[in-house]
């Protein structure tokens, strides 16, 4: 990319930040700003699911925003006013699952695959690498010492020819 | 287990976990079960759509098995919806309106114009039983028991097929429960 498009193509990217919320927020305590942000980030539309209230446009999005103002301005806490949310609106409301019991599988799940995929990696590997240095020794190949012996004769002779 | 055997884990997890997955796709993602369910209908103090004098509350709500239709005349939706709901009324179905976010008159108006199925609307303006209740579009409609408590939500339009497919036996079920 062209030093010259870095500029304009950060612009056009982070501007996505800016899309949905048009109303402006007054708060009486401009500390809570920056929380009121991050919850509107974090919480998903209801109505409009694969966007969170901050870029949705949608009455309800609308609706939590001034709800979510209101329970900050009430001296909330963020896991408060999230419990109130999700109360309502079920723990779909909250984009990260909170760690219990049901989610825990699903938290642990992909830990488990890698450590399953790793673990069969290596053996196989370790199998491969002792069945190079002694290939006449596979113990998964199972095979009568007659049918040995012309394999190994085979083998030579092949060798012989090249 | 040797390796190779163990390269299967990942098809025998697939074939039990297929199942599942087949199933959920006959689920509408976008509808959530309501967060509701077994709960109490919200404390609330809303004045009557009809009658603004008259203050109505969740004492209103118990007595009977009904049904909460959350509707406003910006919705197209509840338009259609409508007529299933005057069929229901006339079968002896007791359905509660919740007149969301709505204006009075025209809301007033809309009834009068196409028939009043509710036992009676609570004026919801602002929207705040609403969001206490946990409606995120219109038209929703609420399966009450006779205490009170929420049993079933849909979100969308009620028609034939789904009264019959979510409603019909459930509400059969707590009626007949009822008459004990």
């Amino acid at each position: 990319m062209r030093a010259g498009m870095l500029f304009p193509a950060m612009v056009v990217l982070w501007s996505g930040l800016a899309f949905g919320q048009t109303e402006v927020v007054e708060f009486s305590d401009e500390s809570l700003r920056p929380r009121y942000q991050q919850l509107i980030e974090e919480l998903r539309c209801p109505k409009c699911q694969n966007q969170n209230l901050a870029d949705s446009n949608s009455a309800i999005a609308v609706d939590l925003r001034l709800q979510i103002q209101s329970l900050l301005e009430q001296q909330n806490s963020n896991a408060e006013i999230k419990s109130y949310l999700a109360e309502r609106y079920s723990d779909f409301i909250l984009y990260r699952p909170l760690v219990d019991r049901r989610t825990l599988f699903l938290w642990a799940a992909p830990i488990f695959f890698m450590l399953f995929a790793a673990t069969a990696m290596v053996l196989l590997l370790r199998r491969q690498r002792r069945i190079s240095d002694d290939p006449g020794n596979d113990p998964q190949i199972v095979i009568s010492d007659a049918d040995q012996q012309r394999l190994a004769q085979l083998l030579n002779t092949r060798n012989d020819r090249r | 287990m040797s390796p190779r055997l163990a390269l299967f884990v990942p098809l025998i997890v697939f074939v039990v976990v297929a199942p599942f997955l087949w199933l959920a796709l006959d689920r509408d993602p976008n509808e959530l079960p309501s967060a509701r369910i077994g709960e109490p209908f919200p404390a609330f103090s809303l004045p009557s759509l009809k009658h603004p004098e008259k203050l109505l509350n969740t004492a209103d709500m118990r007595g009977q098995v009904a049904l909460v239709n959350v509707w406003a005349t910006w919705c197209y939706a509840c338009r259609i919806e409508h007529a299933m709901l005057n069929e229901l009324a006339l079968e002896g179905v007791k359905i509660i309106g919740l007149n969301y976010k709505d204006n009075r008159q025209e809301a007033t108006r809309w009834l009068n114009q196409l028939g009043d199925p509710y036992a009676f609307s609570i004026f919801d303006a602002q929207g705040s039983l609403g969001l206490d209740l946990g409606v995120y579009g219109a038209p929703e409609t609420y399966l009450l028991d006779a205490e009170g408590i929420v049993q079933y939500r849909r979100v969308g339009v009620l028609d034939q097929r789904s009264w019959q497919r979510e409603f019909a036996e459930r509400y059969q079920l707590l009626v007949s429960g009822d008459v004990d």
